[in-house]
């Protein structure tokens, strides 16, 4: 089963000054293109979700989430990064 | 394909796995070693320790790979084999002793915390095999560490093997006694079944059964924080809107087994086989089935209505599940370990839950009285009528029930077993003093019952 090359990044915690940036750095750096991006305020959370292209990720996906996990820990958020399938699994019949 | 996932949605799948506990319990391995019988028992134990750890080398590492890549945790990583009696036949209780020592290195070996099939199916009656490895369980458990086992005393086709129930009451006694140092930790790995099931991902009860494949993967789901939550979220509506709300919710949480399952089937080489639609608990505070009966509006579980609910319950996440994943099976009924949940726990410790309720939640869908802890002078011959009781209901229910039940040694009501981790601790319950020793002392086979006589 070939799982998807799509991935979801959300970004959870208090708004701040440069979350794009920093972020987007991390993608940069590893070359993982940036499809879409929204930010809203829900749940009384600030929340960012990317959706991104990891085919050409120089880094190994278990690399990946451990750097953009310590990117958020440097500016107090929770960063995550899933393959997409697993939203359209449970959401999507 | 264009991404058409909400923010809302991808939000809802966060907040179940961090903040409501939604995990993967089980990704269980099935393996046929009905090949490694050789004429000498060591030979067939190093064979059997040989092909576990040829097959599920890459177990851990495939399941902490989806975990990461979909960032869903998959708590534990398990192994079942062919039941052990099948394939003992003409060994010793000692050499048979060995040959589970075989398998807890094997455990060890490839990373799993428990692997279960020291098994005996016995419904009907002793082979020379399965009477040795019966023997031999209490041993067994007591110098392994992640060894399971687990004997089917019964049927609905074939009636109830009496003199195994009668037998297995001493077992447990004796189990209890050689992990004395333990509270009688062996007995938390030792599931008595009626109407065991072959794809079982669930401990202490899992087995590879006749009929399976040479190898399979079998899902065990959870999730009771995020149904809980739904409960709570809808303090006012009706029941058969309520039950449409948990269904809603099943359905995800089965998906999210659903996708494992197929991944870890397919990077493993392995066929996918069932995903198992129970609410497993742990002892973590929001991880609790008692929880959610309780947001059902019941002041403690255990308390008037706790069947009902409880039936409610599950029938709903069974019609969810069954429509997210293609092949359900195992278990599938309400778990509800005494010790491995705080909701219950803690009703056991007020009083409001008694071994009678328990007994009368298995008639509806809980599949038995699970890590329930009772006097350690409890005499072999009342262990032995609880399981009877059980397997009656599993009998004439055409359904699986189970008694995984700890006489915990020197200890009394009001005193407590703790075995931490996932088994976690229970409060020592009341049994009914009134002997049953006259009636377990007939032994002999309950028939098969008219619901049998389907054809």
């Amino acid at each position: 089963m070939e799982i998807s090359k799509r991935a979801i990044i959300t970004v959870l915690g208090n708004d701040r000054v440069g979350i794009i940036y920093g972020i987007s750095g991390v993608l940069a750096q590893n070359n993982v293109n940036i499809l879409d991006i929204s930010q809203t305020i829900l749940q009384e959370f600030f929340t960012m979700v990317m959706v991104v292209d990891v085919s050409q990720s120089l880094a190994e996906f278990a690399q990946l989430k451990e750097q953009l996990a310590l990117k958020g820990k440097e500016m107090g958020l929770q960063v995550n990064i899933q393959h997409e399938d697993i939203f359209r699994y449970m959401h999507r019949i | 394909m264009p991404f058409n996932i909400s923010n809302e949605e991808i939000l809802e799948t966060w907040r179940m796995v961090e903040v409501e506990k939604l995990d993967i319990r089980t990704i269980t391995m099935g393996i046929n070693i009905l090949d490694c019988r050789t004429d000498d028992a060591d030979k067939t134990g190093r064979a059997i320790y040989d092909k576990i750890c040829l097959w599920a080398r890459d177990l851990v590492k495939v399941g902490e790979g989806i975990e990461r890549d979909f960032g869903i945790p998959i708590i534990n990583k398990r192994i079942s084999v062919t039941p052990i009696a099948m394939l003992v036949d003409g060994f010793t209780k000692e050499q048979i002793i060995r040959v589970g020592q075989c398998l807890d290195q094997a455990a060890r070996e490839v990373g799993v915390n428990f692997l279960g099939g020291f098994t005996a199916l016995v419904h009907k009656g002793y082979t020379r095999g399965a009477w040795e490895l019966i023997q031999a369980i209490p041993e067994t458990l007591a110098a392994t560490q992640h060894v399971c086992s687990s004997v089917n005393v019964g049927t609905t086709k074939a009636g109830i093997n009496m003199d195994a129930v009668y037998d297995m009451g001493q077992i447990i006694k004796k189990t209890a006694a050689l992990t004395a140092d333990k509270d009688g930790l062996g007995c938390a790995k030792l599931v008595v079944f009626c109407n065991a099931v072959n794809d079982n991902p669930f401990m202490a009860g899992a087995f590879h059964g006749p009929g399976e494949p040479e190898s399979v993967l079998n899902i065990g789901i959870s999730g009771p924080g995020v149904v809980s939550n739904v409960v709570k979220n809808n303090p006012d509506c009706e029941l058969g809107e309520l039950a449409n709300r948990i269904k809603n919710t099943a359905f995800k949480i089965t998906r999210s087994g659903e996708l494992v399952g197929r991944v870890a089937s397919s990077r493993l080489g392995v066929p996918f086989g069932i995903v198992d639609l129970s609410l497993a608990p742990t002892p973590a505070v929001g991880d609790s089935v008692a929880e959610i009966l309780e947001a059902m509006g019941l002041e403690q579980v255990g308390t008037h209505g706790t069947t009902a609910a409880l039936a409610l319950l599950n029938d709903a996440v069974k019609k969810g599940g069954a429509m997210a994943s293609s092949y359900v099976g195992g278990l599938s009924g309400a778990f509800i370990p005494v010790s491995e949940d705080a909701g219950m726990i803690a009703a056991a410790e007020a009083g409001a839950l008694t071994l009678d309720k328990l007994e009368a939640m298995t008639c509806v869908c809980s599949v038995g009285l699970d890590m329930i802890a009772v006097p350690g002078d409890t005499p072999a011959e009342t262990l032995s009528a609880i399981i009877a009781d059980e397997a009656a209901i599993g009998m004439i229910n055409r359904k699986t029930t189970a008694v995984r039940i700890i006489p915990a040694p020197g200890k009394k009501v009001g005193d407590y077993v703790e075995f931490g981790g996932l088994l976690g601790r229970a409060p020592i319950m009341p049994v009914n003093p009134n002997h049953s020793t006259l009636f377990i002392k007939r032994k002999g086979r309950i028939p098969a019952p008219l619901q049998a006589l389907n054809n």
